[in-house]
């Protein structure tokens, strides 16, 4: 039973960094169709922001605090530099947008190792986040680490943010209008240049956000994020574009999957199954999980 | 589909073409006439040094690039140190050794691809470098096809022996098994392995599945995860709930940091539950955090607090080359060795050619930072001293234990009864 | 903007405007200057060293006519072909460790890490060299056709595709990593001694080797341009630029896709194959992400819809790689970075596509060279399924007005 529990809030604390890191990607790749494969090197960015900030005013939990802003703003910057120099070339061309910004993610991992060094860096984590909470003691315990109810909280934080930003927000709309028909949009005076740069400032400065989470669970360096864009980028295609919930499923229910099978087999056989079941679940719905209904003809 | 569609002129080109593809391929089949049959005897064109009357070639091959970077590029900053230390006291046999560096790109061809360029096309007189298994494998028929030098400064799985490699490192009696003791004497009687999903790890819990077996210890469960995962939290939680007495860490490089920041959130300590590794040295432990890794256990051959004149000079070396902050480990130590090994094995030769160089090795011996080290001339291993260390507050391994003096190097663990049938 | 015809776009499905008498010779001569380079040039003028790495080069050229095919012609982003190339490569490599082995042993990796003293039975059949031949272009053949007939079945396109194939190909290696016992891990298969019975260990024999990979080139070389040139070859790029006008045809866009997706990765499988004893060793490393993304690099700069524009940016990239890696051993990846970007993005056509600035020469080579086109990739506003989902919602004149929130 608790061997139960535990997997089951480890599957969940998978799924939260996933939805993490796949948030952003929902708007840029989801809602922008950019397949930006720097989007890792975005969370590099973050999560290397974390590691200056921490060498430069010290206390573990003051500097991850700040940098939750910080990182989120060094990600967007550096997300509208890309988008300014390449991306917006390339919007016609979505498929090519992969090849370019794999070339970036190259150039950013080489940058990050001349400024940073090969190896690794260490960032400390607060005391209050190195702890666990045990729900059941005893002989199979039942624990919630602190650092996974921190990124649970962060990633449904950022989820909520986002969600109502789309939602209610003036910006929101905009950036919903454009991306159900640009053309309207551009008709009814809305500089769709702009909206674009602002979408891919969001989705970039949230894979900050994501490697700022990250510095409490993974290693920070270099290559931290070529491991991950996989994965980011299976989420959005099970959730299905356009669509934050079909996200949210997707990255729980993978997370899920993962820690199930992984405990009763390894975790190379998790990873298989995972993928092999995101081709079979594909065959059922090509569209995702939830997909913005047209009629166009697709 | 409408036959207009099919513009005239391309049935011409097709003709033509398909007369060109006969003739290629006919070309093609009756080209290998000649050249060796399988088996007989061919000798391959055994790469002749470029060595002047001042200068002598070496490469280096290590990955600058890619995920291995992380820490091979302290390997090459070691080499590099070796030499200049080495050209300031005049270099070798009265020539000053010039450095080629190659990225291996953490990419096994390509390591492949460089050290052949490093052999046939800048006549190195010998290669330093390489650190996974795979990478060693894949330039492993390279060197022995052209007869050429490598040496390999990284602990690994042991069961290998190629007449051209020269392994610095230790091989599985002189880390793994030495742990196994140290626990053995400690009183653990219940082990859980967990490693990276690649040789080293498979070979290494082979060899400890069966001193388990033998020494009456009980492993209670194994695990490996993929290189470059970083998702620990179920086996955090499996390692947890089996409740052994240590755990046995074999992962590698990145996976090192995601499992012990589990392992901590998880409320496992080295007081409760001691994990001993052997893939991370002082290098990793900056990277990890002191925080995370305080009391845990490592096995290697050296570490930075070793004490001696000769590591107390190294470092002191290292440091000042390339900034205070810059700790030393095992796999530094042991190529900065190796560079000075192969000097002496060069100087005892009087030449650079290999057959020389490697007639000479047996008994050649240094005072290396980590001690004295011979060479094994039958294995071209070498005697290491084991010691097990337990990480400070500061980041920095103290010994807590070590082997009585250096450990004759068995590759194939030929000494010891209790592994039979393991090769 | 919806549903504009480009004027590109219909100039890249006509004839071109290339005078037929040009066209007629381009092709045989470029071809007799291909063979003369491969065969007399290149052997005379490089180093044993040189040409082995050349070899290796052309080994990504043949994946890299297959990528033309499937991707310039086709539209399919094939970012999985790793998975392919490992097939073919192992199939061989099984065969070859089977060979030095001698009958009734087991490879030498297998007596070292392996837990069993028998062989297992799915590596039984490569023994036989006919099986193994059979095997290099028949398992990656077969498995395309699985995996192609229910993806395009079901129409999953574009980017869904892309990422598909990808995920498929990291699966392959992790599948493979992880039978370390039978597969040898991540080391790979490296160390063959012997080729179908020629020593490895002889230089004139890894020549002959050479020979046979620019040989086969060739000769796939050719046959691609016909099916380039052929009937079939129409219908694709018409399915690419227009999926579902083809479907109204009456044509079943699934087998015609199909089809060049199994090319493509027979391709991937052969060039894999001789891949092996060119470079002796096939590795995981080779399949999974990464050398996926490089055998798309290579076509995409060189112009992915030019057949010789797609071999020559695939070598071109292999050799620019080893050059200025060797030069720049700590930098080169950043001239690496930044030659992907500025080609693929300023320049889609690719290399192929320079000559088409020049003013008095017009296109070279391929007769419709959509290689050649400012914007291979059809536009997404004519095609929006394979462009992505915010054109495919953009192109939409049925969003919900609420959903826009106005």
């Amino acid at each position: 039973m608790t061997v139960f529990l535990s997997q089951s809030f480890t599957g969940i604390s998978i799924g939260a960094v996933l939805l993490l890191i796949a948030l952003g990607l929902s708007l840029t790749f989801g809602q922008m169709g950019v397949i930006n494969m720097a989007h890792g090197e975005f969370i590099m960015a973050g999560a290397y922001t974390t590691y200056v900030l921490q060498q430069s005013i010290g206390g573990a939990g003051v500097s991850l605090l700040l940098s939750l802003p910080l990182a989120f703003l060094v990600a967007g910057a550096m997300g509208v530099l890309l988008e300014w120099l390449l991306i917006r070339h390339l919007y016609a061309r979505p498929l090519d947008t992969l090849l370019v910004t794999w070339g970036v993610s190259l150039f950013l991992q080489q940058l990050a190792r001349d400024i940073f060094g090969a190896p690794n860096v260490q960032v400390r984590a607060p005391e209050w986040l190195t702890g666990n909470v045990r729900l059941i003691g005893g002989e199979h315990p039942f624990t919630l680490a602190h650092n996974r109810i921190f990124i649970l909280a962060l990633a449904l934080a950022a989820l909520v943010s986002l969600a109502l930003t789309l939602r209610v927000s003036p910006l929101g709309r905009r950036i919903r209008a454009v991306v159900q028909h640009r053309d309207l949009a551009e008709a009814s005076g809305i500089a769709t240049a702009r909206v674009d740069r602002v979408t891919f400032f969001i989705g970039s400065g949230l894979a900050g956000l994501a490697g700022v989470a990250l510095t409490l669970v993974g290693p920070i360096g270099p290559t931290m994020g070529t491991n991950l864009i996989i994965d980011a980028f299976l989420v959005v295609v099970v959730g299905g574009i356009g669509r934050l919930r079909g996200a949210v499923i997707a990255a729980f229910a993978l997370g899920v999957l993962q820690a199930v099978v992984e405990y009763s087999a390894t975790v190379s056989v998790a990873k298989v199954t995972v993928l092999v079941g995101i081709v079979a679940f594909l065959q059922w719905r090509p569209q995702g999980i939830s997909t913005l209904r047209t009629r166009s003809l697709v | 589909m409408s036959t207009a569609l099919r513009a005239p002129r391309a049935r011409r080109v097709r003709r033509r073409g398909l007369a060109a593809l006969a003739l290629v391929l006919a070309g093609t089949l009756a080209l290998p006439a000649c050249g060796a049959k399988a088996g007989e005897e061919s000798e391959g064109p055994g790469a002749t040094a470029d060595i002047s009357e001042d200068t002598v070639k070496v490469g280096l091959l290590n990955s600058l690039s890619g995920t291995m970077a992380i820490s091979e590029v302290t390997v090459r900053d070691a080499l590099l140190l070796a030499i200049e230390e080495i050209n300031a006291a005049g270099g070798v046999l009265g020539r000053r050794i010039e450095p080629i560096s190659e990225d291996g790109a953490s990419d096994w061809p390509t390591f492949a691809e460089k050290s052949e360029k490093l052999i046939r096309q800048d006549g190195v007189a010998a290669v330093f470098g390489c650190w996974t298994s795979a990478s060693r494998k894949a330039v492993l028929p390279v060197f022995e096809q052209n007869k050429a030098l490598l040496f390999y400064p990284v602990q690994y799985e042991g069961l290998e022996q190629s007449p051209y490699i020269f392994y610095t490192g230790a091989t599985t009696n002189q880390q793994i098994v030495p742990a196994l003791d140290y626990l053995a004497e400690e009183g653990v009687d219940s082990l859980y392995l967990v490693g990276s999903d690649y040789v080293f790890p498979r070979t290494a819990n082979k060899i400890i599945k069966a001193y388990a077996e033998a020494h009456g210890i009980e492993i209670l469960g194994e695990d490996y995860a993929p290189l470059g995962s970083t998702e620990f939290a179920t086996i955090a939680n499996k390692v947890e709930s089996a409740g052994a007495d240590a755990v046995f860490n074999t992962l590698n490089g990145d996976s090192n940091v995601a499992f012990f920041k589990e392992y901590t959130s998880a409320g496992l300590t080295a007081e409760t539950m001691p994990v001993v590794s052997v893939s991370i040295a002082e290098e990793e432990v900056k990277s990890i955090g002191a925080q995370y890794l305080e009391g845990q256990l490592t096995s290697w051959n050296y570490y930075q607090t070793t004490e001696g004149a000769a590591n107390e000079k190294f470092v002191a070396a290292y440091q000042a080359k390339y900034g205070e902050d810059k700790p030393t480990s095992d796999p530094m130590e042991a190529a900065y060795t190796s560079v000075y090994l192969w000097k002496a094995m060069v100087e005892k030769a009087g030449s650079f050619d290999v057959a020389d160089v490697k007639a000479a090795a047996d008994g050649i011996t240094f005072e290396a930072p980590e001690g004295l080290v011979t060479i094994d001339g039958e294995t071209q291993h070498i005697h290491k001293t084991n010691r097990i260390g337990r990480i400070g507050a500061d980041g920095l391994i103290t010994e807590v234990w070590s082997s009585d003096g250096p450990i004759k190097p068995d590759p194939y663990l030929k000494g010891y009864d209790w592994a039979e049938g393991l090769s | 903007m919806t549903a504009t015809t480009r004027p590109d776009a219909a100039t890249a499905a006509g004839p071109a405007a290339t005078s037929p008498r040009r066209a007629r010779w381009r092709a045989p001569l470029g071809f007799a200057l291909g063979a003369l380079l491969l065969f007399a040039v290149a052997p005379a003028v490089l180093s044993d060293f040189r040409l082995s790495l050349l070899a290796k080069y052309l080994c990504f050229a043949i994946v890299a006519i297959g990528i033309s095919l499937a991707w310039g012609r086709g539209g399919m982003l094939t970012l999985g072909q790793g998975l392919f190339f490992g097939l073919g490569g192992y199939a061989m490599a099984m065969h070859l460790k089977l060979a030095d082995a001698g009958p009734g042993q087991l490879p030498d990796f297998m007596l070292l890490y392996g837990d069993s003293d028998t062989l297992p039975w799915w590596w039984a059949p490569f023994a036989s060299p006919a099986v193994a031949l059979a095997g290099v272009v028949l398992l990656p053949a077969a498995l395309a056709v699985l995996i192609g007939y229910f993806v395009f079945r079901r129409r999953v396109r574009g980017a869904y595709f892309a990422i598909l194939s990808q995920a498929l190909a990291f699966a392959f290696s992790l599948l493979l990593i992880g039978q370390q016992a039978t597969t040898g891990g991540t080391n790979g298969l490296t160390n063959f001694q012997g080729f179908f019975g020629y020593s490895l260990l002889d230089p004139v024999n890894k020549r002959m080797i050479y020979f046979l990979i620019a040989g086969v080139l060739l000769g796939l070389m050719a046959l691609t341009r016909q099916i380039f040139l052929s009937r079939y070859g129409e219908l694709l790029v018409a399915v690419r630029d227009s999926e579902e006008r083809v479907r109204f045809l009456g044509y079943d866009p699934t087998l015609v896709k199909l089809f060049a997706y199994v090319y493509s990765a027979v391709m991937a499988g052969m060039a894999g194959a001789l891949f092996v004893p060119a470079v002796g060793i096939i590795s995981p490393a080779l399949i999974g992400v990464v050398p996926s993304i490089e055998f798309l690099i290579g076509a995409a700069i060189g112009g992915r819809a030019s057949l010789p524009g797609a071999a020559l940016g695939a070598i071109a990239v292999a050799w620019a790689q080893t050059t200025l890696s060797e030069e720049f051993p700590a930098g080169w990846t950043y001239f690496q970075a930044l030659l992907f970007i500025v080609v693929v993005a300023f320049l889609p056509g690719g290399l192929a596509s320079l000559g088409r600035l020049l003013p008095r020469r017009p296109r070279l080579r391929s007769r419709r060279a959509p290689g050649a086109d400012p914007e291979p990739e059809p536009d997404p506003r004519e095609a929006p399924a394979r462009s992505g989902p915010a054109t495919a919602a953009a192109s939409s004149s049925t969003t919900t007005a609420k959903e826009a929130g106005a």
